[in-house]
């Protein structure tokens, strides 16, 4: 238990003497979380939109009017007023504008017969977001333009009426969860992975194995040391993160409570998961290389950035076994529903058993021996 | 020399041995028939020696030799293939923790914790050996004051100089008073002056406390001046064990004569050959000839008349007693200090902005 003790206590005072490490840690989620939550939050501003109005009578012209109407309000897009739509077209393709509407010749005439009216829309379907966007806007407009004037007094249509639970959610703060989890990762992955790859090829663990400590203590001792670090790191990122993004859920004491078992458990699971796979590695150059590997087989699924509902039945899979998946939806649950500890409880047991399973397989391959 | 004495006698089996250890583990290291292959390949092959208690020992050889991997097969670091290590009268493999109690080890590496001061280093080897809490700091300060590193006691060890980074090790090696005490090339790399400096400190501590000591080195000069036993191994064989005097008695010729000519005939070393008192010659090339006499001075006439009166100018001419340095040719074949030069495979830079 000394012995043990002892080894946790070296990570720990290597740990506070080489501030380059926390730091590390932390800034590259910190980094993510503003720059994507800031990147990918926002709605489609100014975007160009050409008009090729080929028709010019009344009907049209209310068209242009409503397009003008949106770069008044919202600002989607900004209309641009081509005469010819070979040339709006040749833009859409080169980039110019985002996308094309054209109104045909005799559109104004197939509406006062009620003959079929269209309006057509280019998009360049190469940047779905954007096609999406504009495609919406203009359903909402031709929707409004289909209005009758007078309205019946009894609606046939059903409607869907949606119901929000929580508060308006900004992609910031949907990113939080997932940048508290990679914070944790990223502590790992250095901390646990690649100081100890480079500890036992400076020969430092040659030092450890001359000393009477047992297996179980060295195994316990740096497994320890690993996740305090990690605790260390999400503890402070939870609070950076939850005032940067703007969660007040944090200083409900039943919630910080929560948080914090959370990001014990989380920091277990993810620690001994880098202790199996470096268990048997000597080259210091191998957790460099597969950083980038495990960050996007890792990260990218759990649904911290988007909805695991739209993988494919594999990365489906990936998502279940992987253990940011459950922390992930523990901290979204903690900090953006404000659930409660029972709605996290499975998370908490996955991950508990995800750190007993994998340092049950790792203890057997660490050699006591070089 | 106190806690040294009291750790003695807290190890349980020391009462079954009268004065622990001139019964049946009179010799405080026994080797017989070690082995250890990996794959086809063996690294040491059939090796047996004991150390004596309270002696210095050296392994002398090339890279590659075996060395280190003898003495991490003692160490309880790697297996043993075959063959039967005893350290303190413990087998390395049945009794791994005892055999870890009663050693210290300083590898070849410099391991110390670059971010931790020269204290918290040794506290928490002190930690890892069990030494418990209450002898603890008087062993550190007695070891800082052997190795003159008292005034540096918390200054980060990234601050130290190689040679006292070095010191540092020797006195984490001995925080826990093992009786028994491994340096695997403990001056590599070491300018000249800290290498005496450590050399100094052993003499010292090995003055102070009973101690074994097993030595590895590449320096002919360091197994000469420190053991009092040399085993020259090479190709993971033992070639030569005895004392360095007695090493040195062994090779034929007792002085050696390193001569350069210019413009030597191509039968002059046949003709060296004749000259009295010559039992080896070896060419090293440019005209440069080793030759091994049992009479230095005679040779040397002879050798400076034949020249004279054949018409080749003698460039360079030395005349030395035998070194350890001879022995190890005439053992190996090769001179030691062509294996000086290391093939590292892999290693870890040293961390930039370090004192050299």
């Amino acid at each position: 238990m000394n012995r043990m003790l002892a080894i946790i206590e070296r990570e720990m005072r290597k740990f506070f003497r080489s501030p380059a490490l926390m730091m590390a840690s932390m800034i590259f989620p910190l980094v993510q979380l503003l720059v994507l939550g800031n990147a990918f939050g926002g709605k489609i501003r100014d975007a160009k939109l050409g008009i090729v109005d080929q028709d010019g009578g009344t009907q049209a012209l209310k068209v242009r009017e409503a397009f003008d109407s949106v770069r008044a309000n919202v600002r989607t897009f900004e209309p641009i007023y081509y005469d010819n739509d070979k040339q709006a077209m040749e833009d859409v393709r080169n980039g110019k504008i985002q996308g094309a509407v054209i109104i045909p010749p005799q559109y104004s005439r197939r509406v006062y017969e009620e003959n079929h009216p269209r309006i057509a829309l280019i998009v360049d379907n190469s940047d779905n977001f954007m096609s999406s966007a504009l495609e919406g806007k203009l359903t909402e407009l031709t929707n409004a333009l289909n209005q009758p004037a007078v309205e019946p007094r009894l609606l046939q249509k059903t409607a869907l009426e949606v119901v929000e639970l929580y508060p308006y959610i900004e992609y910031m703060k949907f990113l939080l969860p997932g940048s508290i989890a990679l914070a944790m990762f990223v502590s790992v992955m250095i901390g646990g992975g690649m100081l100890y790859i480079d500890d036992k090829a400076r020969g430092v663990h040659e030092g450890y194995l001359v000393t009477p400590i047992t297996k179980t203590e060295l195994v316990f001792g740096l497994n320890a040391a690993g996740a305090i670090k990690a605790v260390l790191t999400g503890v402070v990122i939870t609070v950076i993160g939850s005032l940067l993004s703007g969660v007040n859920t944090l200083f409900n004491p039943a919630t910080a409570v929560g948080l914090l078992l959370m990001i014990v458990l989380t920091s277990l699971a993810f620690n001994t998961m880098m202790f199996l796979l470096m268990v048997r590695v000597e080259d210091p150059l191998v957790p460099r290389a597969i950083f980038g590997i495990l960050n996007t087989l890792l990260f990218f699924p759990s649904g911290s950035i988007y909805p695991i509902q739209a993988f494919p039945f594999w990365l489906r899979a990936i998502a279940k076994v992987d253990p940011f998946t459950y922390a992930v939806h523990g901290f979204k649950a903690l900090l953006l529903k404000e659930t409660g500890l029972v709605a996290v409880v499975p998370d908490m047991i996955y991950l508990s058993i995800f750190a007993v399973v994998t340092l049950t397989v790792a203890t057997p391959l660490f050699k006591r021996t070089l | 020399m106190i806690a040294n004495a009291n750790s003695r006698s807290d190890e349980p089996n020391s009462g079954s041995r009268p004065d622990g250890r001139d019964t049946a583990t009179a010799n405080a290291i026994e080797v017989e028939h070690i082995v250890k292959k990996y794959g086809e390949f063996t690294a040491v092959g059939d090796v047996s020696f004991s150390v004596k208690e309270e002696e210095i020992f050296g392994l002398l050889g090339p890279n590659g030799a075996g060395k280190s991997t003898l003495i991490r097969m003692m160490t309880t670091l790697i297996p043993i293939t075959s063959g039967k290590a005893r350290i303190a009268g413990h087998d390395v493999q049945k009794e791994a923790d005892a055999a870890r109690r009663a050693i210290g080890v300083i590898p070849q590496a410099l391991t110390s914790d670059l971010d931790l001061t020269v204290e918290e280093n040794m506290n928490i080897y002190a930690k890892l050996y069990d030494v418990p809490a209450k002898k603890r700091k008087a062993a550190i300060d007695e070891l800082l004051e052997l190795v003159d590193l008292t005034k540096w006691r918390s200054a980060q060890t990234k601050t130290l100089s190689g040679g006292m980074r070095r010191r540092l090790e020797i006195a984490r090696g001995l925080v826990h008073s093992p009786r028994i005490f491994f340096l695997d090339e403990p001056t590599t790399g070491l300018d000249p002056v800290s290498r005496v400096a450590v050399w100094e400190m052993l003499t010292n501590i090995k003055s102070n406390r009973k101690l074994t000591i097993l030595i590895t080195t590449h320096y002919m000069d360091e197994a000469d001046r420190l053991c009092d036993r040399i085993a020259i191994v090479d190709h993971g064989k033992l070639v030569a064990l005895d004392s360095p005097a007695a090493l040195k008695a062994s090779v034929p010729g007792s002085n050696v004569i390193e001569v350069q000519f210019n413009n030597a005939p191509p039968d002059w070393e046949q003709r060296l050959h004749n000259l009295s008192g010559v039992t080896s010659i070896k060419h090293e090339g440019a005209g440069m000839y080793r030759i091994l006499t049992s009479d230095g001075s005679r040779t040397t006439t002879e050798l400076v008349e034949m020249a004279v009166h054949g018409g080749v100018a003698v460039k360079s001419l030395s005349v030395q007693n035998t070194t350890l340095d001879d022995v190890f040719v005439h053992y190996t074949g090769r001179q030691l200090r062509d294996e000086l030069v290391k093939a590292y495979s892999f290693v870890m830079p040293s961390r930039p902005g370090l004192q050299p």
